[in-house]
């Protein structure tokens, strides 16, 4: 135990005397956040849009002048015919076309649905995503104020029908999707790095040949970065309510849980890695091609899984990301509770045990 | 102390160790004596447990390296080639970090490392990085000895390092085996050969020769005839064609030169060099070196 | 004899920090120099700016003729440079080296062809003139990196601990090339902290804290310091 203990204090001074690490450790995740926050705006403004009234009456001009009111879009073109819609969509300025289907309101106050249809250009795949559940939006909001005895929502057909994804609507979706990177990043690179670097100094040899057993020493190497992983997991969560907004519906407990599962998966493949990697360079190229950047583009944390060519969705399906993403969101935004995760959590945890396995079976008591 | 049974090891397609087999009595300073990737650091890793053999067995301090491996890291100091030390880490945090993992205490063990460590002692919150080269290896060694072991095992611990160092660092391998412990040091300059108790010279993972040093130079059967002339270029040209030359190499500002018989007397070459006008000629046999040893058994 | 190398209070300050203290020494056509030094001496910093990679803080240094201030890219021309390390590309075959430095030199390519196919014959190589680097004997990388650093024919090539480490039979025969590159008038600068490298220069100087404490033959700085050897009388000067 005193081994140990004087292992992980070991580790904790390399940590702190290492400008680098503290970088990677401390700025780059509150830096990831702010810029993912910024750039990547899930708003929409000024989308130009046209409008295919078939019905004309008192209800779709309502609709009409609250849609552009909102301040969101702007009105290029009344359409005619149906005919027109591709055309006005080549032409490239309109992003979006709402078509009333004929005695709209009629139908809606007599038989309490009502068909319009959305489509967007597709060309931009994040910006129509956008703009459709903008629209979708608003136009519920109307016919809720409008008939608030009605049962049913009214029924939107958006001919896009890949990118309605309900969750999509809140603006910040990339907290869960930072949090999943920087956990990754910190979890598996760094203990990777931290472990291949020992043997690049040769300092392995020494360990090796001491007393302290393989266990001691994954453990010595694990235990800092998941407790700096747990702060970073609170301090992304803390800035995504405060700077950002985001909510967290569900229980904070839960949620701090299963992004201690999360890290200690990525821990594991950290150690995977360097068991595989002799180098420092070989352990950081193979967390950044083979972790970073599939946990971006493959999660779903930027595109939609949904959106993915077909292959892509099934190769989506062993980022340990993806699944937790889908957690970490549906606690935060939707408040759903364990009952409603429990398959990510089991695939997360089986991924865990999977790369405990490995990294124990690899980790060499010997140079060979 | 040490015995070596046949041990063997390949990489690949090379055969880094060929059947060796060696024995280090108990409190010997014993010197493996050979060239960048004669195998000495191969062998000193499998007695060291963090290689296995392809085939043949060694026991150190009657403990099998495979077998009983992990009570052998407890009694083996240990130095690897490179510096393996924490950089990052004070010199004191170093030798503490290394006293603990070995489940011991600077201040148990302090009498054994005290005439090294008080030299690196006013230094001890620097960085293990920003030390000397002399003063690392110093360090290095303090954290090879803190737990007490009976057999320090040091892989090229003078190589890169400068003269003055080479030497202190000796001297504290003399004052070591006073206290008993045995010392297996590996080095590829081969005038330490001769602080050694005794020593083997290793060549391409087979062992030439194992003696004392100054044994394995008296038993040396040839004779050799030490040249010097002021055009270096010149003499060995000269000298390789002469008719009964057998070898002909510089040693700094000297030939050796060995004739195909020992017949060869120093008057026909000093006749031989000055008929081709060499100037400042000397011409004496001397009694031959480690080095003159070592080439001769190395080009057989 | 004409000296190559002239070196006039050659001074290097880093900060507050002096390197390089007032070094004055020349060095002629086709000697065999060592620069001795322990680590931290200041001989790669003096090493560098004889090189042209780094300008000094003040002094009068020329290289093979031309001012070490002004005419650095003349005198990358003219030296060669080989440092036991890293010379050539593992991952090349023996001629692709050897075309590429060529090539880095300006070589024509006719001419390299020719030199190239001399070359390997000199050194018994032309069975492995497309083999990879990596799997010579070190011997062989060895005498290859020194020919390869003379290739473009330089009046001076820097050794940097050129054979540290190899068996002694490989070291006679590099120290051969050494000598008869030397005999052909290239001036060979040899920077080292082995003492019995330095056995073998002509002239030897030794540096301790950024200034030179020795500068001789080592048979006379052998016989002033009382001394068996140069590892004596570096103990000497260093202690």
């Amino acid at each position: 135990m005193k081994q140990l203990k004087s292992f992980i204090r070991k580790e904790f001074y390399h940590i702190f005397r290492d400008p680098r690490t503290i970088m990677v450790l401390f700025f780059i995740p509150i830096a990831q956040l702010l810029i993912f926050g910024t750039v990547i705006k899930n708003e929409i403004q000024d989308i130009h849009i046209a409008i295919y009234d078939q019905a004309k009456d008192e209800t779709t001009q309502k609709i009409t002048n609250k849609i552009l009111s909102s301040g969101y879009f702007i009105l290029e073109k009344n359409l005619e015919n149906i005919n027109d819609i591709e055309s006005v969509f080549r032409l490239g300025k309109v992003k979006e076309v709402i078509v009333f289907e004929s005695d709209f309101g009629e139908k809606l106050t007599k038989e309490g649905k009502a068909n319009v249809q959305l489509i967007a250009d597709a060309s931009d795949p994040n910006m129509a995503r956008l703009a459709i559940s903008y629209t979708s939006g608003i136009i519920n909001d109307y016919v809720k104020k409008m008939h608030p005895n009605l049962q049913l929502p009214m029924q939107l057909e958006p001919e896009v029908r890949m990118y309605f994804n309900e969750e999509m609507k809140s603006a910040y979706m990339f907290v869960p999707g930072v949090m999943a990177l920087i956990l990754m990043l910190i979890s598996a690179m760094m203990t990777s790095i931290s472990i291949t670097r020992e043997k690049e100094l040769g300092t392995m040899e020494i360990l090796l040949v001491s007393p302290l057993r393989p266990m001691q020493i994954i453990i010595g190497k694990v235990l800092p970065y998941l407790l700096l992983s747990i702060a970073n997991a609170f301090v992304i969560v803390l800035m995504g309510r405060f700077v950002f907004g985001v909510p967290i519906l569900g229980s904070f407990t839960l949620l701090m849980l299963e992004t201690i599962l999360f890290i200690a998966m990525a821990l594991c493949l950290g150690i995977f890695i360097s068991t595989v990697a002799k180098s420092q360079m070989t352990a950081m190229f193979i967390s950044m091609i083979v972790l970073m950047l599939p946990t971006i583009l493959l999660s779903g944390f930027i595109y939609p899984i949904e959106n993915m060519p077909e292959v892509l969705q099934v190769v989506s399906h062993i980022m340990p990301a993806r699944y937790f993403i889908s957690i970490i969101r549906a606690i935060m935004l939707k408040g759903t509770g364990i009952l409603f995760v429990w398959q990510e959590t089991a695939v997360l945890i089986g991924m865990t045990l999977f790369f405990i396995a490995l990294s124990v079976k690899k980790f060499k008591i010997r140079l060979e | 102390m040490i015995e070596i049974k046949n041990i063997s090891k390949s990489y690949n397609d090379i055969q880094a160790l060929k059947e060796i087999s060696l024995s280090v009595e108990k409190g010997e300073l014993f010197g493996l004596i050979g060239p960048d990737g004669a195998g000495k650091t191969t062998l000193m890793r499998i007695l060291m447990t963090l290689l296995l053999p392809d085939s043949g067995e060694a026991k150190m301090n009657e403990l099998d390296v495979v077998k009983d491996f992990k009570k052998i890291r407890h009694i083996v100091g240990y130095m690897p080639g490179r510096f393996s030390l924490y950089q990052d880490l004070s010199v004191e945090e170093n030798l503490h970090f290394f006293a603990t993992v070995f489940g011991t205490t600077i201040e148990e063990n302090y009498d054994l490392i005290r005439d090294i460590y008080y030299q690196i002692e006013p230094f001890k919150t620097r960085r293990a990085g920003k030390l000397s080269g002399g003063m690392k290896q110093k360090l290095a060694l303090s954290c090879a000895l803190i737990h007490k072991p009976k057999i320090l095992i040091l892989d090229e611990p003078t190589t890169g390092v400068d003269a003055v160092s080479r030497k202190e660092f000796w001297e504290m391998l003399k004052a070591l085996q006073q206290k008993g412990i045995t010392i297996l040091v590996s080095t590829p300059y081969m005038d330490e050969a001769s602080l050694c108790d005794r020593v083997a010279l290793i060549q391409k993972g087979t062992i030439l020769d194992v003696d004392s040093p100054s044994r394995i130079t008296e038993k040396f059967p040839r004779k050799i005839i030490q040249v010097h002339s002021e055009d270096m270029f010149r003499l060995i040209q000269d000298l390789r064609s002469f008719p009964k030359a057998e070898s002909v190499f510089a040693f700094g500002q000297f030939v050796h030169f060995t004739g195909v018989n020992d017949e060869v007397e120093i008057s026909e070459l000093d006749k031989f060099l000055t008929e081709r006008k060499h100037t400042d000629v000397i011409v004496e046999e001397i009694h031959p070196g480690i080095e003159d040893v070592f080439m001769s058994l190395q080009s057989l | 004899m004409d000296k190559i190398i002239t070196v006039k209070n050659l001074v290097k300050k880093f900060g507050a920090f002096t390197a390089n203290d007032h070094l004055t020494f020349d060095v002629y056509r086709g000697e065999i120099f060592g620069f001795l030094g322990a680590n931290g001496a200041g001989k790669t910093t003096a090493i560098r700016i004889l090189c042209g990679l780094s300008t000094p803080t003040s002094g009068d240094i020329k290289i093979a003729g031309y001012d070490i201030y002004r005419e650095t890219e003349k005198i990358k021309k003219n030296i060669g440079y080989m440092s036991q390390k890293f010379s050539l590309y593992e991952d090349l075959t023996v001629s692709e080296n050897i075309r590429l430095y060529a090539g880095i030199y300006g070589i024509p390519s006719k001419k390299a062809k020719e030199k190239e196919a001399e070359l390997l014959e000199k050194l018994e190589m032309e069975s492995a003139r497309k083999k990879l680097i990596s799997g010579l004997p070190l011997g062989w990388k060895q005498k290859l990196a020194f020919s390869v650093a003379i290739f473009h024919e330089p009046k001076i090539v820097f050794l940097d601990e050129p054979t540290g480490g190899v068996d002694p039979v490989t070291r006679r025969k590099f120290w051969d090339l050494i000598y008869e590159a030397s005999n052909n008038g290239i001036t060979v600068f040899v920077t080292t902290h082995y003492m019995d490298e330095a056995e073998y220069c002509n002239r030897v100087s030794i540096m301790d804290a950024g200034k030179i404490e020795a500068l001789d033959t080592p048979g006379k700085l052998k016989e002033k310091y009382n001394a068996n050897n140069m590892d004596e009388v570096f103990l000497k000067i260093a202690r």
